[in-house]
């Protein structure tokens, strides 16, 4: 697995009549996390859809590694960038190993078999996402946050330099949202991820791209982003941001509009003293 | 984790019970035990497929003992050079009327079990079936066409050709009905396939009725009720090569369908040019599917059926679905055309009365599982 660049320049989507994201730019560098967040229908999924080259820019270029997506084949262009999209998949009768066995495909050509190599990248990309004792399971009878994880193991197993994920720690519970970002960090893979989790975001990715109305209106390391009056901005919610004396990362509280109005002279949480 | 598994029947394999929480050591033998049991199912399959002709040569107004079919068809295949102990008219009736009926059903069983499966894939529905989407009743409207106005463009080859037309315009337009937003629920695929099947049947029926050739549409209505009597040699070939045609092709793209059951985005990011692929895919599967219709009518259900009944075996993947369920299907037609032939001799009821009798409660059994799993919550 190596690292791929990503340059998003000036992409405009629209869906008839709609527009969904106005001339965006984005740039990730070999190796970087960059975090996508932004409220529900700034664009995110839509973004990311014209990354995977599902969707096709009416304006603007996604390139990889300096080749424009729309030009490269769709099997050469997945052995570059994997995806972990929301899309419901029907399962057919498959077990978890087949369906992550998907994610060599694109390595394959029409009449190779698996090989022993194939087999261990499957365990290897299981293992890393806490499923391993998941692998003979028919992969319709699982839970939400259980078939998400196979998911992204086979986005783990299609060996990407560049993985795009939407939303990937929806339905899991904390510890496995934990331990994919860890994850996810750790790859050499170039990361591009949409989060809901702004502390998440925060802790896990290098640089944050903040989409409101299909457009960008803030980016930059999480720490000159999030901040109060961005969140009110963009998400029009009271909330305090502090850095967290442990993981040196923002951290926002969410201020219900409540507690915001009814106290408005409450101190600052570090200077409680609770 | 272990304690969220839902206690729900895991069907088929009896290793994912067994250490239900993370065993990776039980994991590692799985892939092994699984291909174990697909040799086997294909063995199985295969020697019922061998024994299925020989009773399906055997059965019939002139019972020709199985002992009798069987020296009779090594001797005509030479591997049997002994001196013919049977009657020439026994010999006729095997090798020339039986043998090929029971080919033309081993063809068709396999033809239409193996579209049926990847039909199943390329809409993403488990309900889908060249009968039940009305792509046969299509494939009927255009060979009755060319009977009923006596075209013939391409020789003898215009009935298949304008069945295969047929079938490729009502896949095109059911497919393109039932699918909003780029989803297809079984709802819509089902009511389009069962509207665009009354409207093609009734311009059938209505151009059996008022044809020219009016002494013609008795038989011709016998046809359109599926049936594999009155074949001969001389045109089995059309059939046998479309099916092997359609089985190679589907077997060397397996994958391909593996990763539609994904969804089309997901497969599209696995590698696979979607939009590409089903096109091509319904046109071979048209090419099959008229070719069948020509030969022997609409036989509906066996691409329902086979499909479904293999995967509980041997599970989802393509490239062991496929070849059973061509197996699986061949067998079963040969037992429905046996069953056709002798349940009210001496009269001969159509095969595809038959299969529909087998297919109906089968479809109403999908349709109730898959509500049940629609409403769960997986949308």
């Amino acid at each position: 697995m190596t690292a791929a660049e990503l340059v998003v320049e000036g992409v405009t989507l629209t869906a008839g009549a709609r527009r969904l994201v106005r001339d965006v730019s984005l740039a990730a560098r070999p190796g970087e996390v960059i975090g996508l967040v932004g409220p529900n229908g700034s664009g995110k999924s839509s973004l990311l859809r014209a990354v995977y080259r599902v969707l096709r820019p009416d304006a603007g270029h996604v390139r990889v590694d300096g080749a424009d997506v729309r030009s490269l084949p769709v099997r050469r262009l997945a052995r570059t960038v994997a995806a972990v999209v929301q899309e419901p998949g029907a399962g057919f009768d498959l077990s978890v190993r087949e369906v992550v066995a998907m994610g060599r495909t694109p390595h394959k050509r029409l009449l190779d078999g698996d090989t022993a190599e194939d087999a261990r990248l499957i365990e290897r990309s299981l293992a890393a996402v806490d499923a391993a004792g998941l692998a003979d399971r028919p992969f319709d009878r699982l839970s939400g946050g259980e078939r998400q994880r196979v998911l992204i193991a086979r986005a783990l197993t299609q060996q990407p330099s560049l993985l795009v994920l939407d939303e990937p720690t929806n339905h899991l519970d904390v510890r496995h949202q934990l331990e994919v970002l860890d994850h996810l960090r750790a790859l050499p893979a170039t990361v591009l991820v949409a989060l809901h989790d702004l502390n998440l975001a925060a802790y896990y990715c290098d640089r944050l791209y903040v989409l409101r109305d299909g457009a960008v209106t803030a980016s930059g390391p999480p720490s000159e982003v999030l901040t109060a009056r961005l969140l009110a901005e963009v998400y029009g919610v009271s909330a305090e941001v502090a850095v967290h004396p442990r993981t040196g990362a923002p951290q926002v509280t969410f201020l219900p509009a409540g507690a915001a109005a009814a106290v408005p002279a409450a101190p600052p949480p570090g200077a409680s003293g609770a | 984790m272990t304690a969220t598994a839902p206690a729900a029947p895991v069907p088929r394999s009896a290793p994912a019970d067994r250490d239900g929480g993370r065993g990776g050591g039980g994991g590692d033998g799985e892939p092994g035990a699984r291909r174990v049991q697909f040799a086997v199912v294909l063995m199985v399959l295969g020697a019922a497929l061998v024994l299925s002709a020989v009773a399906g040569m055997a059965v019939g107004s002139v019972r020709v003992p199985p002992g009798e079919v069987w020296g009779i068809v090594t001797h005509a295949l030479g591997l049997d050079r002994s001196e013919p102990a049977w009657s020439r008219a026994r010999e006729t009736i095997v090798l020339d009327v039986r043998a090929p009926r029971v080919l033309l059903g081993a063809v068709t069983g396999a033809g239409l079990a193996v579209v049926g499966a990847a039909m199943q894939a390329l809409v993403r529905n488990p309900l889908a079936e060249p009968y039940l989407l009305g792509v046969s009743s299509g494939a009927s409207l255009g060979a009755v066409a060319v009977l009923v106005f006596g075209v013939s463009l391409f020789g003898p080859l215009s009935l298949s050709a304008a069945a295969f037309a047929g079938a490729l315009l009502t896949l095109l337009l059911v497919y393109t009905t039932a699918r909003t937003g780029g989803r297809i629920t079984s709802m819509r695929l089902v009511l389009s396939g069962v509207a665009f099947a009354a409207v093609l049947t009734a311009v059938m029926e209505l151009l059996l009725l008022t044809g020219e050739r009016g002494n013609e549409a008795r038989a011709v209505l016998a046809w359109t009720m599926g049936g594999l009597g009155g074949v001969r040699w001389g045109t089995l070939w059309l059939p046998g090569a479309a099916v092997l045609l359609g089985v190679g092709i589907l077997l060397v793209r397996a994958r391909s369908l593996n990763l539609l059951l994904a969804g089309e985005e997901s497969a599209t990011t696995l590698g696979l040019d979607v939009a590409r692929f089903r096109g091509r895919m319904f046109v071979l599967l048209s090419l099959v599917t008229g070719v069948l219709v020509a030969a022997a009518g609409p036989i509906g259900f066996v691409g329902l059926i086979m499909p479904h009944i293999v995967r509980l075996f041997v599970g989802g993947d393509h490239r062991r679905v496929l070849p059973t369920a061509a197996l699986a299907g061949a067998v079963f037609l040969i037992w429905c055309d046996v069953a056709a032939r002798t349940v009210a001799a001496p009269m001969e009821i159509p095969v595809g009365v038959l299969t529909a009798l087998c297919g109906g409660p089968f479809f109403l059994w999908l349709l109730r599982r898959d509500g049940r799993r629609d409403d769960e919550g997986v949308a």
